[in-house]
């Protein structure tokens, strides 16, 4: 197997939920409610907790270790999905958001469980137990606001709206997903996303919200080969303040 | 996180002579002898509003306090103390979410209790006025002021109100993690390099003035004071608490190789008692009525929350539900 592939596919995994953890560990001392405080800090822990898994089967391929590769990169070498980094808005966008990733997480972590290369196989059946309560989170959420008040229901749809693009581009296709697809590591971003469709509408019947026509739709690709928002950045500075006053410092 | 200081003041007594006098003495009887009060139990009205306010306060303590940690979080350096950082200020929230459910059985609701909060009715714990400037700030505020909230949270976790004490419970058992939590990020800089050592000197000497007025000024012996110690409402006084927070913690600061900004301080042998510079108490009345460092921002980014969560909650509203208080 191509191990540059397979680096490929765990820093887009890795990375993509280092950035979402990040987001959501935003929303501590924030929610619209305590309750909602509390879970998205703790689908923050798991995050983060998963993007270190990634980053730890990365150093055993020989990348550095996981705080260096965390905390010392710049925007152009992260290679998470664009919908990720975009900042938290308000509670509709990020429980949007929040929906829109974690039912293609799912997919993913589902089909990597039956991975041929057996270090993501592992870890990825270890994970996919808590994915599944950030999925069965989101989909709660979204069927209870999704079809309560006519203010709720405007502010997800606009929410939705806007977040469709950017959460088409979490699909962008590897420049070795033919590579990774024939090897049997998992099906590919277009099975992905089938299943994400299928899944999202299933959820989104039960509401009075609607998915845009996806044709009309150009989705925000870029963000697997480095190219970001104008979000990332300031984020990653954020993020490694502390770290960089001596990054061989033990914190 | 909570100190308690400053949560039994301007309490009007002539309530009690309303009150039933054999009822009144049932209920004293059921103290005295170590029974927990609980929310449908009959009690006099001043128990009732001083319990309110004495876990509503420790509730906002507990959300306002997940604010200066709260802004590291994202800053934290390394993988290790993201996550810690992170599982520790929920923890803060979980707390109070606890607690104003205990508060909620005694017949306010948590919407009521959060307005006045934002209004700037009822109080929080002082030190989170001040601000916490550097991640060293963070760490200081992880071990001291969580060390500080332990001795006096394990006190009231003997008192007399069944659902409060319960909350303490559970309370301090994840306090006692943070504390671990807290202490193993202040060695880390205590014994790394000379810039962490600098910043958590920096640290201690900033966070030194607010942790001795944590607990609150000498409590004056009055009626009062001990018709709540009588009612195992207050279950220590300020002084004792400070005592002890000093008696365990001074000699950690010491071995760690780290200045306790106060010439003045050191044990008296012969009276085992702590003596120290008198905190500026001038300063904490200052600060608690609206002017210290952070009083405002801490209030607005609560305001800004609330308002901008407002939808959430009017969407989760059931206009056929009933207004409910919990049991427990």
């Amino acid at each position: 197997m191509n191990e540059q592939a397979i680096k490929d596919l765990l820093y887009k995994l890795a990375d993509d939920q280092l950035i979402l953890g990040h987001r959501n560990s935003e929303w501590t001392g924030f929610g619209p409610i305590l309750e909602e405080d509390i879970a998205f800090s703790s689908m923050a822990q798991d995050k983060i907790g998963h993007s270190l898994a990634f980053y730890t089967l990365l150093q055993e391929l020989g990348e550095a270790d996981p705080d260096t590769v965390a905390f010392t990169r710049n925007a152009n070498q992260f290679h998470n999905s664009q919908l990720v980094e975009l900042p938290n808005g308000e509670y509709d966008f990020s429980l949007i958001r929040h929906f829109m990733y974690d039912n293609a997480e799912i997919i993913r972590f589902e089909m990597l469980s039956q991975s041929s290369y057996e270090p993501i196989a592992k870890v990825a059946t270890k994970l996919k137990g808590e994915v599944k309560y950030h999925v069965l989170h989101a989909n709660t959420w979204i069927k209870n606001l999704g079809s309560s008040t006519e203010e709720a229901i405007l502010r997800l749809q606009s929410a939705l709206n806007e977040a469709l693009p950017y959460a088409l581009g979490m699909f962008e296709k590897s420049k070795y997903e033919q590579e990774l697809i024939d090897a049997g590591v998992y099906a590919g971003e277009e099975a992905v996303k089938a299943e994400w469709l299928k899944r999202i509408q299933v959820v989104l019947e039960k509401t009075d919200l609607k998915l845009p026509d996806l044709t009309s739709i150009n989705p925000k690709f870029g963000g697997r080969y480095g190219e970001h928002t104008e979000y990332l950045q300031p984020l990653l500075d954020e993020m490694a303040e502390v770290f960089k006053i001596d990054p061989t410092a033990e914190w | 996180m909570y100190g308690g200081g400053n949560v039994f003041e301007a309490t009007k007594f002539d309530d009690l002579q309303t009150e039933d006098p054999a009822k009144l003495a049932e209920f004293e009887a059921r103290i005295a002898r170590g029974e927990k009060i609980e929310p449908t139990d009959w009690m006099p009205e001043l128990y009732r509003k001083q319990l309110i306010r004495m876990i509503e306060q420790h509730a906002h303590s507990e959300i306002i306090g997940a604010l200066p940690e709260g802004t590291w979080i994202t800053r934290a350096p390394g993988f290790r103390r993201k996550m810690a950082q992170m599982a520790k200020v929920q923890d803060e929230v979980g707390h109070a979410q606890l607690l104003y459910s205990a508060a909620e059985t005694l017949g306010k609701s948590r919407e009521q209790m959060l307005t006045d909060l934002i209004n700037g009715k009822s109080k929080y714990s002082n030190v989170f006025n001040y601000p916490a400037f550097t991640w060293a700030d963070s760490n200081i505020i992880s071990w001291l002021i969580d060390a500080g909230a332990i001795v006096n949270q394990m006190a009231n976790a003997k008192g007399s109100y069944g659902p409060y004490s319960r909350a303490l419970e559970r309370i301090c058992a994840e306090e006692a993690f943070h504390l671990k939590y807290g202490h193993d990020a202040v060695v880390h800089m205590a014994t790394g390099t000379p810039k962490q050592r600098e910043m958590i000197q920096a640290a201690l000497n900033r966070w030194w003035p607010p942790i001795m007025t944590f607990f609150g000024p000498s409590d004056k012996m009055s009626t009062h004071t001990e018709t709540l110690m009588r009612w195992k409402v207050k279950m220590a006084s300020n002084d004792e608490c400070r005592q002890q927070f000093l008696d365990m913690y001074v000699p950690k600061i010491w071995e760690l190789g780290l200045t306790v900004p106060d010439p003045k301080l050191k044990k008296n042998q012969e009276t085992g008692q702590w003596e120290y510079t008198e905190p500026d108490w001038d300063e904490f009345k200052r600060v608690i009525n609206g002017d210290g460092p952070c009083n405002t921002e801490r209030l607005a980014v609560r305001r800004t929350a609330e308002e901008r969560g407002a939808w959430v909650r009017r969407a989760l509203l059931n206009p056929k539900a009933k207004y409910v208080k919990p049991l427990a």
